[in-house]
């Protein structure tokens, strides 16, 4: 491959990288507990380090999640501090232990008591340890459990505009990857940053206390690794980004491939495919060994200076004790403790990874709890009961930014039980209107009233309620079919949705099924054709007993001899209701009421099927298929 | 464990150097307690300062060979892991160039994606993790208790008691936590299901105004998720306090014992200080190795998911062609008691008994309702699907006994779902022939009538499409599909309703362009409107897997209800207007 194509091939799938991701994420198992050591796990995977904005405001709000068990915290900073201590004094113990020991006078009676109270002392920090982990878990999945639910709620108050601005990707990983991450922090690391500063400070002034001289060799070594650790996590970062830009582009690749495979093969591509994935897979490969190669030496980068520094007290302890008279015990715990105190600080520097893209991770969490929710009711907000369905849009201008109108000026009514369609090319605005009736969106000047009532001034609940709508989309919930159908009013009986299935023409392929309306769905109905979903989504607002029925492209999978069968029950269906449709296939229209020809906003010719093909406009040329509809 | 030879075997220096030298910051690890025993017992005890500074200069120089090989172990591991991933990974890809359509449709789009990267990503973490740990863990192990044993052999002892019951422990730890997180993960995945539901159906939920309903739901399900969690979690926890009871425990008895046999002259004390850190070292290494195995829980399951693909039956191949080198020459095609079901074991045919001949350079349409099978029935032509009985033949010669090569080059096929890559529209055309001229593309993309709108664009030519080719109308990406396929020139051209968002003024020049340019070809075209059938040289009409009516438009009018049927549903109206 030469090196035109392949630099085209990465830019090409470049762009996609960042929406590609890595999911997946932290791993779970293996969190709490881990071991002490020297933190030479494999290198930290998972996102590249995003640095949070405010990190102070992130803390302060993640926290506030952790006040209801504001006396649990309490109990286990408490037994942080307790296990901290006990596990200093218990390694301070050796030092008379062993100059017990060495000095004359010691005994076996003298060495029994010692260890009966350094057991003691161990049991306590063991319980202490135990205890704390015990409880923070607790606390923690109970505080990620809540932020999970309210961030769950806050999506549902959201407008519909939130979702058609951002992916759902997106979204998604705030649940997923940010929220694990977020997890993973108050799991281990809020514990971990105060053990490990009781830590740091207790070991200092035992070491002070023990020996002056060989603390300044300690404190010296400090500035060395840190100096290290930079070196090595600068490169590491620096690799690490080249190695998310690479797996992004095959991660590109790979879904663009894999989606158009039948037409790969169709087209005999297969080995032009093989090619280009080599490439951009072994790029991948020499980016990813460098970054986990700098990612993975940190761990015995820091380790072994430790062990430098173990070295050194060891040596200049041993001078000491001839030259200077200092007790063997006292180096013993001394050159302990010289590890000991490196080690915090080690997994301080480590942990700041973790830190930082759980509050990047908590930052993106509350940036949608602090979305805009759709705009409450009034408190004039009334609710139409019964609602009749009658349906008038006046002068409604509309455009989903504000520098582009997508509506222009569009007025027309519907009466109680009447039908009244659209046609017009993608982005005419049919869908738009519909959008704009259920106030998904809405509207910047002019009106819209259902029985004479503005829509602003009816309860969004009840406006929805008296609205059923079909879509284009026809996705399904998990669940077997009856619940799905129930789905359009939950209080349906068994025998209402059957009723609404047969109204749909979906009941005979229902029945067809092996559990009948009790067949699962699952996959979003992969088990069902799209014809078959749309016959279900239509039973759905068929059960739902909705005054006003919006048919956006509803039939649009079912083939027009099916269509013509179940003609009638969609006659039925909208014989009670006022209906707008949409419809791609002019011959779904033709009984309409009034047909509304759509385009660039406006309505540019309206009337019944007959009068408009009279008209010889351009409702004529559409039908007569002189002109294209996309 | 066979199959993965051959990923290791390419990079066995790095598989063996990396572990190596990982091993020797272990062996560092365990002189390290030793040479300070020497510093207390020989340096300290006879006042030998010299004695003393030797051992701490040797100490300094083990420490900085460990982190070399701590360093290089982390570059082999890394070599090796990585490069075991990127093999593998390319295989399963190349096994997916191999598989045939039915071998496709078992496995989802989403899931060969992920199994492509997640999986592969989780299975490289973790064989890197192992190279570093796997020796590592056991050889301090090992190197912990020898160094014991040589020092004292009595105390040492206590190592023997300790560590079979500690590891016990551990393993009846990772016995019940293992169950418990692969539980977790079923409610995680349980979960995220909900959420993705939710979020592609929010205007569904919103217009019947179910916000409340979903909250619960998800309130549920977000608490079972929590309960297992905390369920798995907890056996975690519970290693921890266990690991350090065992610890303290035998740092206890090994000051008892030791200081005893210090008490008694029989033991030195700076080798007491030694054992103490051997302790430590024995128990962190049996943690590290639950660790990992806990860990693997993951990639073993990644792993499992990789393996299906590989391990995939390719049910499809021109290995037994008994005319691998013959082409397509004239396109003449023949169904011969043609039955087809998509699995084996269902009752319902797809297709039955068609027999069917269609001459070279016709044109035919075929026309039916929704599932009744024409898609399937042209799949077999360019054999994207195999016959379960009869046989097609194209130009005389079954198509089992050509090259899949060659045959799929003789046939072009235009699909309903239809895709364009990334890319210019000109690098989509030349997916038909890379080696195309410029006439030649400009010819074919006039053909399918693309030649206009594509010149009208800012770019033209070199206008770059966005993935699935989202910024053209859908009758365009028709067009351009077409113009692709054209390209090939193949001898039977395949339309399966590819021109539904084509407006029949420019649909009806498509099909001038075919009589003119492309007269030889034979050409089936799959349509809903009847429109585009209507002149073919043969119509082929389909009702639940069975031809049902099979000639000219007029013919057809006569003898076919179900044409009749169709034609009425879409004609009726427009004759009245």
């Amino acid at each position: 491959m030469d090196e035109a194509r392949k630099e085209r091939l990465v830019k090409k799938y470049a762009r996609k990288s960042d929406a590609a991701g890595m999911p997946g994420g932290p791993g779970g198992p293996g969190g709490p507990g881990g071991p002490g050591g020297k933190g030479k796990g494999p290198g930290r995977r998972g996102m590249p380090v995003k640095k949070p904005q405010n990190a102070k405001a992130a803390v302060g709000r993640l926290f506030s999640y952790l006040n209801a068990d504001m006396g649990k915290l309490v109990f286990v900073f408490i037994c942080v501090i307790a296990g901290t201590i006990s596990s200093l004094a218990g390694s301070y113990m050796l030092r008379p232990i062993i100059n017990g020991l060495t000095q004359e006078g010691g005994n076996a009676r003298k060495l029994l008591y010692s260890l009966l109270v350094m057991a003691a002392v161990y049991a306590v920090g063991i319980i202490a340890q135990y205890l704390q982990q015990r409880i923070m878990i607790v606390v923690s999945q109970g505080a990620i459990e809540r932020i999970r639910n309210e961030l769950f709620e806050k999506l549902q108050k959201l407008p519909v505009r939130f979702y058609d601005t951002n992916n759902n990707g997106d979204i998604m990983s705030r649940f997923t990857n940010d929220l694990d991450a977020v997890g993973d922090m108050l799991n281990n690391t809020v514990v971990q940053i105060i053990s490990s500063v009781i830590n740091v400070v207790g070991t200092f002034c035992l070491m002070l206390y023990t020996n002056v001289w060989l603390t300044i060799v300690t404190v010296v070594m400090v500035p060395l690794m840190m100096r290290a650790a930079g070196f090595v996590a600068m490169r590491s970062r620096k690799y690490y980004q080249a190695q998310q830009a690479a797996l992004g582009t095959l991660n590109g690749y790979i879904e663009e491939t894999v989606t158009g495979q039948k037409v790969v093969k169709v087209f005999c591509h297969e080995e032009t495919a093989k090619e280009e994935f080599e490439y951009l897979n072994y790029d991948l490969r020499d980016k990813q060994i460098f970054a986990q190669f700098f990612g993975g030496i940190m761990g015995p980068v820091m380790g072994n200076l430790s062990q430098v520094s173990y070295s050194l007290t060891a040596m200049i302890g041993g001078i000491l004790c001839v030259l200077r008279g200092f007790d063997i015990g006292g180096l013993t715990v001394f050159v302990n403790y010289s590890r000991q105190f490196s080690r915090p600080i080690n997994e301080l520097s480590m942990q700041m990874n973790t830190i930082f893209s759980a509050l990047a991770g908590a930052e993106r969490v509350f940036k949608i709890m602090d979305e805009a929710p759709e705009t409450p009711d009034g408190e004039n907000a009334v609710a139409l009961t019964p609602c009749k369905g009658h349906v008038v849009l006046k002068d409604v201008t509309f455009g989903y930014n504000p520098d582009k109108t997508i509506l222009k000026n569009i007025s027309l009514y519907a009466k109680p039980g009447q039908k009244i369609a659209f046609v017009g090319s993608t982005g005419a605005g049919k869908t738009t209107i519909t959008n704009l009736i259920n106030r998904f969106y809405d509207i910047d000047a002019g009106s819209i009233t259902i029985d004479g009532v503005d829509i602003k001034d009816i309860r969004r609940d009840n406006l929805r309620q008296n609205i059923a709508m079909v879509l284009q989309d026809t996705h399904l919930f998990t669940g077997t079919i009856r619940e799905n159908i129930r789905y359009g009013r939950l209080d349906a009986t068994d025998e209402e949705v059957v009723e609404a299935a047969k109204l749909a023409s979906a009941d005979h392929f229902i029945k067809r099924l092996e559990h009948g309306y009790d067949t699962m769905i699952e996959g979003d109905g992969a088990n069902l054709s799209q014809g078959q979903r749309q016959l279900l989504n239509i039973a759905r607002a068929a059960v739902s007993k909705a005054p006003i029925l919006i048919l956006d492209e509803a039939t649009s999978s079912v083939d027009t001899r099916t269509e013509r069968h179940i003609e009638h029950g969609m006659d039925r269906l909208m014989a009670q209701r006022t209906t707008l449709v949409i419809a791609h296939r002019l011959s779904t229209v033709r009984n309409a009421n009034a047909i509304m020809v759509l385009e660039n906003g406006e309505i540019i010719e309206r009337g019944d099927h007959h009068e408009l093909l009279a008209m010889k406009g351009r409702y004529y040329e559409l039908y007569t298929g002189k002109k294209e509809l996309d | 464990m066979k199959r993965y030879a051959k990923y290791i075997r390419p990079y066995l220096y790095a598989f063996i150097l990396g572990p190596i030298m990982m091993l020797t910051e272990v062996a560092g690890e365990v002189l390290l307690p030793s040479f300070m025993a020497d510093i207390i017992n020989v340096g300290a005890a006879n006042h030998d300062v010299g004695y003393i500074v030797q051992r701490g200069l040797v100490m300094i120089v083990t420490a900085f060979i460990m982190m070399a090989g701590g360093v290089l172990g982390a570059w082999f591991s890394a070599k090796a892991a990585l490069s075991f991933g990127a093999d593998l990974r390319r295989d399963v890809f190349e096994k997916v160039q191999t598989f045939s359509f039915a071998n496709i449709d078992k496995f989802s789009t989403g899931s060969l994606v992920t199994r492509l990267t997640n999986d592969i990503t989780q299975v490289q973490n973790v064989l890197m993790m192992a190279l570093r740990m796997l020796l590592r863990a056991p050889g301090m192990l090992v190197g912990a208790v020898i160094m014991a044993f040589v020092m004292n052999r009595s105390l040492a002892a206590i190592f023997l008691v300790v560590m079979p019951i500690l590891a016990l422990t551990i393993g009846m730890i990772i016995k019940t936590a293992f169950p418990r997180f692969t539980l977790m993960q079923v409610k995680l995945d349980a979960l995220n299901t909900n959420i993705q539901e939710v979020l592609t159906n929010v205007r569904v939920i919103k217009s019947f105004v179910r916000e409340d309903y979903q909250k619960e739901k998800f309130a549920e399900a977000n608490k079972d998720l929590k309960e297992s969690g905390l369920r798995a979690f907890k056996v975690v926890i519970f290693q921890m306090p266990v690991m350090m009871v065992f610890m303290n425990l035998t740092t206890l008895l090994v000051v008892w014992f030791g200081g005893n046999q210090i008490l008694d002259g029989s033991m030195q004390v700076g080798n007491l200080t030694a054992f103490t850190t051997y302790v430590v070292q024995v128990l962190m290494s049996l943690m590290m190795l639950a660790m990992v195995l806990l860990s693997s829980s993951r990639a073993i399951a990644s792993l499992r998911r990789i393996n299906e693909v590989l391990d995939t039956q390719v049910d499809l191949t021109d290995e037994g062609a008994r005319y691998a080198q013959a082409p397509v020459k004239r396109g003449r095609i023949e169904f011969k008691d043609v039955s087809f079901r998509y699995y084996k074991n269902s009752e319902e045919k797809v297709l039955e008994d068609i027999n069917l001949t269609i001459e070279p350079g016709q044109v035919v349409g075929i026309i039916g309702s929704t599932g009744c099978g024409k898609t399937t029935l042209v799949s077999m032509i360019p054999r994207l699907y195999d016959v379960d009985e009869g046989e097609v033949l194209v130009d005389g010669i079954n198509v089992k006994d050509y090259s899949l090569k060659h045959l799929r080059e003789g046939v072009g096929m235009v699909l309903q779902k239809n895709v364009l890559f990334s890319g210019t529209i000109l690098e989509n055309l030349q997916w038909g022939d890379e080696n195309a001229s410029e006439e030649e593309i400009l010819q074919v993309a006039r053909d399918a009538q693309a030649d206009v709108f594509v010149k009208n664009l800012a770019e033209g030519y070199e206008t770059e499409l966005g993935q699935g080719g989202v910024n053209v109308s859908g009758g365009q990406k028709q067009r351009l599909c077409i113009a692709r396929a054209l390209l090939k020139k193949p001898k039977i051209l395949i339309l399966d309703d590819s021109t539904s968002a084509v407006d029949t003024a420019t649909e009806s020049r498509i099909r001038e362009a075919f009589s003119g340019s492309l007269k030889e070809t034979t050409k089936l075209i799959i349509a809903q409107r009847i429109t585009s059938v209507m002149e073919a040289d043969q119509i082929v009409v389909l009702d639940e897997g069975r031809i049902v009516g099979l000639g000219r438009h007029e013919e057809l009018m006569e003898a076919c209800s179900a044409y009749r049927e169709i034609y009425d549903s879409q004609m009726k109206e427009e004759v009245l207007a």
